[in-house]
C-alpha cells in the first residue's frame, strides 16, 4: 500500500522543502555557477582585475603535461582502489554468506569502518605505516625491506590506495551481502546436484546472478575513489612524495587554494563535474536496469 | 539404474527431531512416492538423499555404494525442484548442458543428448530461451530435461508439480509417468498431493510426523490402510471414522447401540475394546431398512452429491452417492461388511482378523 500524505493549499508544501532548495541552492548551484564563471575568466597576480578569457584555462590545462599525469595518475588510482575494495568486499562477503558461528558479529564488525570519518582512517594507515612508529611500516623496516612511504612515491600510492579502499569495503560489503543472499537457495543446490562445486560454482552460478551488484558497486566505487578520497588522501600525504599521490581532486585545491591559481582550479572542477554527471548518469542506467530485472 | 535403500535414517534440527527413524529399499527403476502432511519430514528425507542435508543417524546407499557423507555432486543423482530453480542467466539449452560440461563430455555428446531430451519434452523450440521467457509448464519441461540428460542413477522429485495450474497438472502428471516408466530410472517423488500419489507411484510411503506409517503399492494403502492416520488421509472425501465397541465375539461393531456385522472376519480382541469403525463414503449403502442419520449438509458435485449426516452421539458420517438420498430429514444407511476397516481405537493401528 502506498502511503501519501496531501497538505491542503501550495504554501505549507512550499515552505517544508524550502530548507533543502535553499542548502542545494547556496552550497551547490551557486559555487557550480561561479566556478563555471570563473572558469572562463583569467585574475591579475595581485587579484585585482579579472579578464574574460573564453576557453584558454581549459586549452591550458590539457597542454600541461603535469595535468595529463594527474589524469592517468588519478585513473590507476581509481582502478586500485575499486579493485582492491570490491574483490576484498566479495570475498568477506562470500565467508559471510555461509554458515558460520557467530554471523552477526562478523557482519556488524565489517560494517564499522564505513562510520569512521576519511582522515581518521587516514592517520590509522599513516599510524599502522609509519616507516618509524608505525607498527607495519616499522616491521616491514626490520626485516629490511626499505619501506618509507615518505621517500617512495609508489610505496605513497600504494597506501592511499588501501587507505580508501578499506573505507569502502563495508559499503560493498553490505550491496555484495545483499546480492548473494538474493540468490534463490535451490538455485546454488542444483547447481550442487548437477556436480558444480567450489570456485567453477561460483564463476559460473552465483557471479552471473551477481552481476547487477557488481555493476552498480563498479559506478559507485569509481564515483567514489575519484571525487570523495579527498580528504584520505590529503590526510595521509598531502599528495606526495612530490607529485606521486596528487589525483585530480587534491589538485582543484592545491592549484587553486595553495597557489591561488583561480581560474585554472575552477576549469579543474569543471572538468571534474562533467566526470561526475557522465558516472552519476551511468549509475542510474544500471540502477534502472537492477529495478527491470 | 540403479535402487536405493535407506538405513535407519534420523534428522534431528536442534532438539527438534524431524525424522525418527526411515528404512526404506527401492528396486531397481521403481517409483516410490512419498506423501504426507507439511511438516511429516518428506521433503526433509529428499533433501538428505540429495545430500542437501547431513542425517543424523543412519546410513544412504545408493546402487550399494554408501553415499551418506559424500557430497551431492558426486552421487550422481538428479532433482527437479518445485520452483523449478533453473539458471537464469541460461539459456534452455546451456541449462541442460550445465551438468554434462561439468562432467567433461565432448561437445557433440553434449548437444546430442540434449537435442535427445528436448525432443522427448517437445523443447526443440524454446533453447535458445531464457527461463524468464517460458510458461510455467515450460520451465518444467526444461527442469526434467535438466534431470533427464544427466542420465543419473536417481531422481528426485520435491513437489514438482504444486505450482501448475489444476489442467497443467494433471498433464505433466501423466509425462512425468509416462518418462519415467520408459526411462526407468529408480525415482523418489515427494507430493503432499493424495491424487499425484496415487496415479504416479508403483508403491506409496505415507509419513506421519516423521515416521513411515505405511509402506505399500497405491490399491494396498488404499484398500487396507494400516491405520486412522491412513485412512483419514488416502481418499476423497476422506473415510469415515466411526467409534464403537467391539461385540459378539469379535464379529460385529456396536455404534451407539446399532450392532454392525463385520461379516465372516473375527477381531481378536475380547468383546468391549473399544475401536473405530471406517468406511469410505464411496461404500455407505442407503437402505431403508438401516440405521437413522439426520441429514446436516448435501453438497452437489455434478454428477454425484455428498450427503453429510451427523447421529444423536455426535458422530459424523459422509455418503456419497449418484442417486441422491430420499427426500426427507435423515437418510437411512447400512454399511456393508466387506468394506468396513476396523482400527484399534487406543493405537489407531488396523486390526486384522485372526487366522
Amino acid at each position: 500500500m502506498e502511503r501519501r500524505t496531501l497538505f491542503p493549499g501550495r504554501m505549507l508544501p512550499a515552505l517544508l522543502i524550502l530548507p533543502q532548495l535553499v542548502l542545494t541552492l547556496v552550497f551547490f548551484l551557486w559555487p557550480a555557477v561561479q566556478a563555471i564563471r570563473s572558469s572562463l575568466e583569467r585574475e591579475d597576480a595581485f587579484g585585482t582585475s579579472t579578464e574574460f578569457v573564453g576557453l584558454d584555462n581549459f586549452a591550458d590545462l590539457f597542454g600541461d603535461p603535469l595535468y595529463v599525469a594527474a589524469i592517468g595518475r588519478t585513473a590507476f588510482f581509481c582502478a586500485g582502489v575499486t579493485a582492491v575494495s570490491m574483490g576484498v568486499a566479495l570475498l568477506l562477503a562470500v565467508l559471510a554468506d555461509g554458515e558460520l558461528r557467530g554471523r552477526a558479529f562478523y557482519r556488524t564488525m565489517l560494517i564499522w569502518p564505513y562510520a569512521v570519518a576519511p582522515a581518521m582512517a587516514a592517520v590509522l594507515w599513516v599510524l599502522m605505516f609509519h616507516p618509524q612508529i608505525g607498527l607495519v611500516g616499522a616491521w616491514l623496516n626490520r626485516i629490511g625491506i626499505a619501506w618509507d612511504y615518505k621517500l617512495d612515491g609508489t610505496q605513497a600510492m600504494a597506501l592511499v590506495i588501501l587507505a580508501a579502499a578499506w573505507k569502502q569495503i563495508s559499503y560493498n560489503f553490505i550491496f555484495f551481502l545483499a546480492g548473494l543472499q538474493a540468490i534463490p537457495k535451490t538455485i546454488i543446490e542444483a547447481a550442487r546436484i548437477d556436480g558444480s562445486r567450489g570456485v567453477h560454482r561460483f564463476r559460473t552460478i552465483v557471479l552471473p546472478l551477481l552481476m547487477p551488484t557488481v555493476y552498480f558497486l563498479l559506478v559507485v566505487d569509481l564515483v567514489y575513489a575519484a571525487f570523495d578520497t579527498f580528504a584520505t588522501v590529503y590526510a595521509v600525504n598531502g599528495g606526495g612524495p612530490g607529485q606521486s599521490t596528487q589525483t585530480l581532486v587534491l589538485k582543484v585545491y592545491l592549484d587553486g587554494i595553495v597557489n591561488a591559481n583561480i581560474g585554472s582550479s575552477s576549469a579543474q572542477s569543471v572538468v571534474l563535474m562533467a566526470g561526475v554527471i557522465v558516472l552519476c548518469a551511468l549509475q542510474f542506467r544500471f540502477l534502472g536496469r537492477k529495478a527491470v530485472t | 539404474m540403479a535402487g536405493l535403500r535407506l538405513e535407519g535414517l534420523r534428522k534431528s534440527f536442534g532438539a527438534h527431531e524431524i525424522l525418527k527413524g526411515v528404512d526404506l529399499a527401492l528396486a531397481d527403476g521403481e517409483m516410490l512416492v512419498i506423501v504426507g502432511a507439511s511438516g511429516c519430514g518428506k521433503s526433509t528425507l529428499l533433501r538428505l538423499v540429495a545430500g542437501l542435508e547431513t542425517p543424523s543417524a543412519g546410513r544412504i546407499l545408493i546402487d550399494g555404494r554408501d553415499v551418506t557423507g559424500i557430497d551431492p555432486s558426486a552421487r550422481d543423482i538428479a532433482m527437479v525442484f518445485q520452483n523449478y530453480a533453473l539458471y537464469p542467466h541460461m539459456s534452455v539449452f546451456d541449462n541442460m548442458a550445465y551438468g554434462l560440461k561439468i562432467r567433461g563430455l565432448p561437445r557433440a555428446e553434449i548437444r546430442a543428448k540434449v537435442d535427445a531430451a528436448s525432443a522427448l519434452l517437445g523443447l526443440e523450440a524454446l533453447l535458445d530461451r531464457k527461463p524468464r521467457q517460458l510458461s510455467g509448464g515450460q520451465r518444467q519441461r526444461v527442469a526434467m530435461g535438466r534431470a533427464i540428460v544427466r542420465d543419473p542413477k536417481l531422481f528426485l522429485f520435491d513437489e514438482p508439480l504444486s505450482n501448475l495450474d489444476a489442467k497443467l497438472r494433471v498433464q505433466m502428471r501423466g509425462e512425468i509417468r509416462r518418462l519415467q516408466r520408459r526411462l526407468k530410472v529408480t525415482s523418489l517423488y515427494v507430493t503432499h498431493d493424495q491424487v499425484e500419489a496415487m496415479t504416479l507411484g508403483d508403491r506409496l510411503l505415507v509419513m506421519h510426523q516423521g515416521v513411515p506409517v505405511q509402506l505399500a503399492t497405491p490399491t494396498e494403502v488404499f484398500e487396507r490402510p494400516a491405520d486412522t492416520y491412513v485412512a483419514g488421509f488416502i481418499g476423497s472425501p476422506a473415510m469415515n471414522l466411526l467409534p464403537g465397541l467391539l461385540g459378539r465375539n469379535g464379529t460385529a461393531v456396536s455404534l451407539d447401540g446399532t450392532e454392525i456385522d463385520l461379516g465372516p472376519r473375527r477381531i481378536p480382541r475380547p468383546d468391549g475394546h473399544r475401536v473405530i469403525l471406517g468406511i469410505r463414503p464411496e461404500h455407505v449403502a442407503l437402505d431403508p431398512a438401516g440405521a437413522a442419520w439426520p441429514v446436516e449438509v448435501v453438497e452437489l458435485l455434478g454428477s454425484e452429491m455428498l450427503v453429510h449426516g451427523r447421529s444423536a452421539a455426535g458422530a459424523s458420517l459422509t455418503l456419497r452417492t449418484a442417486n441422491g438420498p430420499p427426500p426427507g430429514e435423515a437418510i437411512r444407511v447400512s454399511f456393508p461388511a466387506a468394506h468396513l476397516h476396523v482400527f484399534d481405537e487406543a493405537t489407531g493401528l488396523r486390526l486384522e482378523p485372526a487366522g
